[in-house]
C-alpha cells in the first residue's frame, strides 16, 4: 500500500525539509566540495601558494604500485573483517536465541564490546597480543611460536583483523538476535515437525529468512571496516611494519594530517567517497529491490 | 573527506583556550602565547619559564600551553596560522625546520625579529653543532634553539658484568659493538624470553642520519640539502647499507633486537630488558627513576674500517619559532624578543638542561653547570654534549635541511621493516628508500616554489 501525505500549500513543506537540507549541505556537500577542490590543487602546508593542477593528484596516486597495493589490501582487510564479525555475530546469536539460563546477563555481555572506543579496544588487544607484555603473546613466545606483529606483517595483519572484527562483533549480534527472534515460531517448529535438525535447519530455514539482515550488515560492516578502524589500526600499528597494515584511510590521515600533503590526502578521500557511494547505491538497489517484492 | 572542516574545526579548537587566558591577562601588558609538545617533567618545566619570565618583567604576559605530540602541534599551529589566530611562538621539532623555512609569510626568522626589534641574541653564543641546525647557509639564525638532546648508546652495567665485560668500557667502534652484543647475549640475555642484547629507538635518527655526521658521509647532496631544495638522498651509498646490513645481520643472528619505531623503544631498556639501548639523551630522567639497575651512557660507536677520527653527532629536539598573525602589533615582537633574550641567558639555559636532560644549548650555560658542579653530582650527564662537540662540525655533520623528513623517515622505517622481515637485503632496501623519498623532496620543492 502507497502512503502519501498531501500539503496543500508549499511553505510548510519546504520548511519541514530544510533543516535536513540544512544539514546536509553544512556537513556533507560543502566539505566535499572542499574535498574535491582541493585534491585538483598542489599547496604547501601553510596553503601560502595553491596551484590549481587538474587531475595529476589522482592520476599520481594510481601511477603509483604503492597506493594500489594499499587499495588491493584495503579490500582483503574489510572482506576479513565482514565475514569474521558477521559469522561469529551469527554464531553467537544462534546460540543466545536457544533457551539457555542466564541468557540475560550473556546477552548483556556481549553487547558490551560495542561501547568501547576504538583506541580502548586497540590498547586492550595489546595488552592480550604483545610480544613482551601481552598474556597471550608471551605465552605464544614461551610455546616456540615467534610472536612478534611489530615485524611481522602476516601477524599484524591478523591482529588488526582480529581487534577490528572484535568491536563489531556485538552489533551485528544484536541485529541477528532480533532478526531471528521475528522469524515465526510456526516456522521453525514445522521444519522441526519435518525433522530438519541442527545446521541444516539453520542453512535451509532460519538463513534464508535472515538474508536481509545479513545482507544490511554485510555493508555495514564493510563501510566500519573501511572507516571507523582507523582508530584501532593507529593504535596498534600505525600501519606498519613496512605497509602490512596500512589501509586507506590510515594513509589519508598519515598524508594529510603527518604529512601535510593536502593535495595527495584530498585526492584519496575522493577516492575514498566514490567508494562509498558505490556500496551505499548497491545497497540501496538490492535491500530496495528486496522490500519492493516481498 | 573533510580535510578543510578538519583543519578549521582543528583552528577552532587550537584558538579557543588563547582567548580564555586572554581574558585573565592582566590590563596593560602584552600577552604572549607558545605552545608546547612537552610532557611530564620536561611540562613541568615550560610552566617554571613562563612563570620565571612573567616575575621577571612586567611588560609581557607570557601563557605556556601543552598542544599535544610535536606533528599535533605543528599542525595546529598550521591551522591556527591559516585562520589568522596562531600564537606568538611555537615548538617545532628539529625535522620539522625544512617545513618551517617553506612557510614564507607565515614566520618571522629571528634575524628578521633582530632587525626590527634589536633584540640581543648572538649566534656565537650557542653550540656549533646546535646553532647550525636552526641557523640558514649563511649563518643566520632562523629559530631560537630550546631542548636539545642527542643519542647516546645507554648501557645496562649489571648485564655487562654477568657477560664478563668491563662496566667501564662500553664499546666504542661497531667492530667491537658486534663482539660485545654476542657475549650479552651468550652470558646474559639467553637467560629469559624478556632479554635482549641491544635494541634502539629511533632506528632512522641514531642508525643513519647521525652515521652519516659520525663518519663524515653525506646523507644528502646540497650539503643535505643546507644549499638547495633540488637535494637528493644519498643513504645508498656503501657507509649506510653496511650499516644497515649489520643491523640486519645482528637481527638475524639475536643480537640486535627491533622494538618498534621512534621512541617507542625507551622502555625496554628502563625495565631493563635489553643490555645495550641506543635512545635520546633526553630519557635520562626516566631511565634514572625507572632503571633498577647501573647503567651509563655512552657517545654512539663509530665504525672503524670508515674512519679513525670521528665526528660530532646531530641534534634533536626542538626549537622556538616566531609566528605571525594579521593583527599582531610591534609591541608584541618586541615582547617576543625580551622572551627569546631571557631563555638565552647561561642561568635559564643551565636550569632548563639540569631540570630535564636537554643538553645545554649556550656553550655559557654548559660552563655555568660545570662551575655549579652538576657533572661531578650526575657523572655522565655530559655525555650528550661530548657527542655533540667530539671532532668538528662539517656540512655532513650539521645537520639535515629536508622539506618533510618526518615521511622520510616514516619511508625508512617502512622499507627497514621490510628488510627485517627478508623481503629485501640491505642494497635494494636502501635503494628504494631513496626512490621514494626522492620523490617526496620533489612534492616539496614544488609545493615551496608553487
Amino acid at each position: 500500500m502507497e502512503r502519501r501525505t498531501i500539503f496543500s500549500g508549499w511553505l510548510l513543506p519546504v520548511a519541514l525539509v530544510l533543516p535536513q537540507l540544512a544539514l546536509t549541505v553544512v556537513f556533507f556537500l560543502w566539505p566535499a566540495g572542499q574535498a574535491i577542490w582541493s585534491s585538483a590543487t598542489r599547496a604547501d602546508p601553510f596553503g601560502i601558494r595553491t596551484e590549481f593542477v587538474g587531475l595529476d593528484n589522482l592520476t599520481d596516486l594510481f601511477a603509483d604500485p604503492l597506493y594500489v597495493d594499499t587499495v588491493i589490501r584495503s579490500v582483503v582487510f574489510c572482506v576479513c573483517v565482514t565475514v569474521l564479525a558477521v559469522s561469529a555475530a551469527m554464531a553467537l546469536a544462534v546460540t543466545a536465541d536457544r533457551e539457555i539460563r542466564f541468557r540475560g546477563f550473556y546477552r548483556i555481555m556481549l553487547i558490551w564490546p560495542y561501547a568501547i572506543a576504538p583506541a580502548v579496544a586497540a590498547v586492550l588487544w595489546i595488552l592480550l597480543l604483545h610480544p613482551q607484555i601481552g598474556l597471550i603473546g608471551r605465552w605464544l613466545n614461551g610455546i616456540g611460536i615467534a610472536w612478534d606483529y611489530k615485524i611481522n606483517g602476516f601477524q599484524a595483519m591478523l591482529m588488526v583483523i582480529l581487534a577490528s572484527a572484535w568491536k563489531q562483533v556485538s552489533y551485528n549480534f544484536i541485529f541477528l538476535l532480533a532478526g531471528l527472534q521475528s522469524i515465526p515460531r510456526s516456522v521453525v517448529e514445522a521444519a522441526r515437525m519435518d525433522g530438519a535438525k541442527g545446521f541444516y535447519r539453520f542453512r535451509t530455514v532460519l538463513l534464508p529468512l535472515l538474508m536481509p539482515t545479513v545482507f544490511f550488515l554485510m555493508v555495514v560492516n564493510l563501510v566500519y571496516a573501511a572507516f571507523d578502524t582507523f582508530g584501532t589500526i593507529w593504535a596498534i600499528t600505525a600501519g606498519g611494519p613496512g605497509k602490512a597494515t596500512e589501509t586507506l584511510v590510515v594513509k589519508v590521515y598519515r598524508d594529510g594530517m603527518v604529512n601535510q600533503d593536502v593535495g595527495s590526502s584530498s585526492a584519496q578521500s575522493v577516492v575514498l567517497m566514490v567508494g562509498v557511494i558505490v556500496l551505499t547505491a548497491l545497497q540501496f538497489r538490492f535491500l530496495g529491490r528486496r522490500s519492493g517484492g516481498a | 573527506m573533510k580535510r578543510r572542516t578538519m583543519l578549521a574545526g582543528a583552528a577552532a579548537l587550537a584558538v579557543s583556550p588563547v582567548v580564555v587566558p586572554g581574558a585573565r591577562a592582566q590590563a596593560g601588558k602584552t600577552k604572549l602565547v607558545l605552545w608546547h609538545a612537552m610532557t611530564g617533567a620536561n611540562n613541568d618545566e615550560m610552566d617554571r619559564i613562563g612563570r620565571d619570565f612573567n616575575a621577571a618583567q612586567s611588560a609581557a604576559e607570557l601563557q605556556v600551553i601543552y598542544k599535544g605530540t610535536y606533528p599535533d602541534t605543528l599542525t595546529a599551529a598550521i591551522a591556527a596560522w591559516r585562520a589568522g589566530q596562531a600564537p606568538q611562538l611555537v615548538q617545532v621539532f628539529e625535522v620539522g625546520t625544512g617545513t618551517m623555512l617553506g612557510a614564507g609569510p607565515a614566520v618571522k626568522q629571528v634575524w628578521q625579529l633582530q632587525q626590527e626589534t634589536g633584540a640581543k641574541i648572538d649566534p656565537a653564543a650557542y653550540l656549533p653543532a646546535v646553532r647550525g641546525y636552526y641557523s640558514l647557509a649563511d649563518g643566520r639564525m632562523a629559530s631560537m634553539p630550546l631542548n636539545s638532546s642527542t643519542p647516546v648508546m645507554w648501557c645496562n652495567l649489571d648485564a655487562f658484568e654477568t657477560a664478563g665485560l668491563d662496566p667501564s668500557k662500553p664499546p666504542e667502534t661497531w667492530q667491537q659493538f658486534v663482539v660485545a652484543v654476542r657475549a650479552l647475549k651468550e652470558k646474559w640475555a639467553s637467560k629469559s624470553q624478556d632479554l635482549m642484547a641491544s635494541t634502539s629507538s629511533w632506528i632512522t635518527w641514531a642508525q643513519l642520519e647521525c652515521y652519516g655526521a659520525i663518519h663524515n658521509v653525506p646523507y644528502a647532496t646540497k650539503a643535505n640539502g643546507f644549499d638547495g631544495l633540488d637535494t637528493e638522498l644519498k643513504i645508498n651509498a656503501p657507509a649506510f647499507v653496511k650499516q644497515v646490513q649489520r643491523l640486519l645481520d645482528m637481527a638475524k643472528e639475536g643480537t640486535f633486537k627491533y622494538t618498534g619505531r621512534d621512541n617507542t623503544p625507551d622502555p625496554v631498556f628502563r625495565t631493563g630488558n635489553a643490555a645495550i639501548g641506543f635512545g635520546s639523551s633526553a630519557d635520562r630522567g626516566n631511565i634514572a627513576r625507572d632503571a633498577k639497575f647501573r647503567w651509563a651512557a655512552a657517545v654512539l660507536p663509530y665504525d672503524a674500517e670508515l674512519t679513525k677520527t670521528p665526528n660530532n653527532t646531530i641534534i634533536g629536539g626542538a626549537s622556538l619559532w616566531i609566528m605571525t598573525a594579521p593583527n599582531r602589533t610591534p609591541a608584541e615582537y618586541k615582547a617576543v624578543a625580551s622572551l627569546l633574550e631571557f631563555i638565552g641567558q647561561p642561568a635559564q639555559d643551565a636550569l632548563y638542561h639540569q631540570h630535564t636532560g636537554y643538553v645545554p644549548v649556550t656553550l655559557a650555560g654548559y660552563e655555568l653547570s660545570k662551575q655549579q658542579g652538576f657533572y661531578e653530582k650526575n657523572p655522565g650527564a655530559d655525555i650528550a654534549i661530548k657527542s655533540l662537540t667530539r671532532g668538528s662540525v662539517t656540512e655532513n655533520s650539521k645537520g639535515l635541511r629536508l622539506g618533510r623528513l618526518p615521511e622520510i623517515r616514516n619511508i625508512i622505517y617502512e622499507e627497514f621493516e621490510k628488510a627485517l622481515q627478508g623481503q629485501q637485503n640491505a642494497q635494494q632496501t636502501m635503494d628504494v628508500c631513496v626512490a621514494r623519498g626522492n620523490v617526496v623532496l620533489r612534492a616539496f620543492e614544488k609545493s615551496v616554489k608553487g
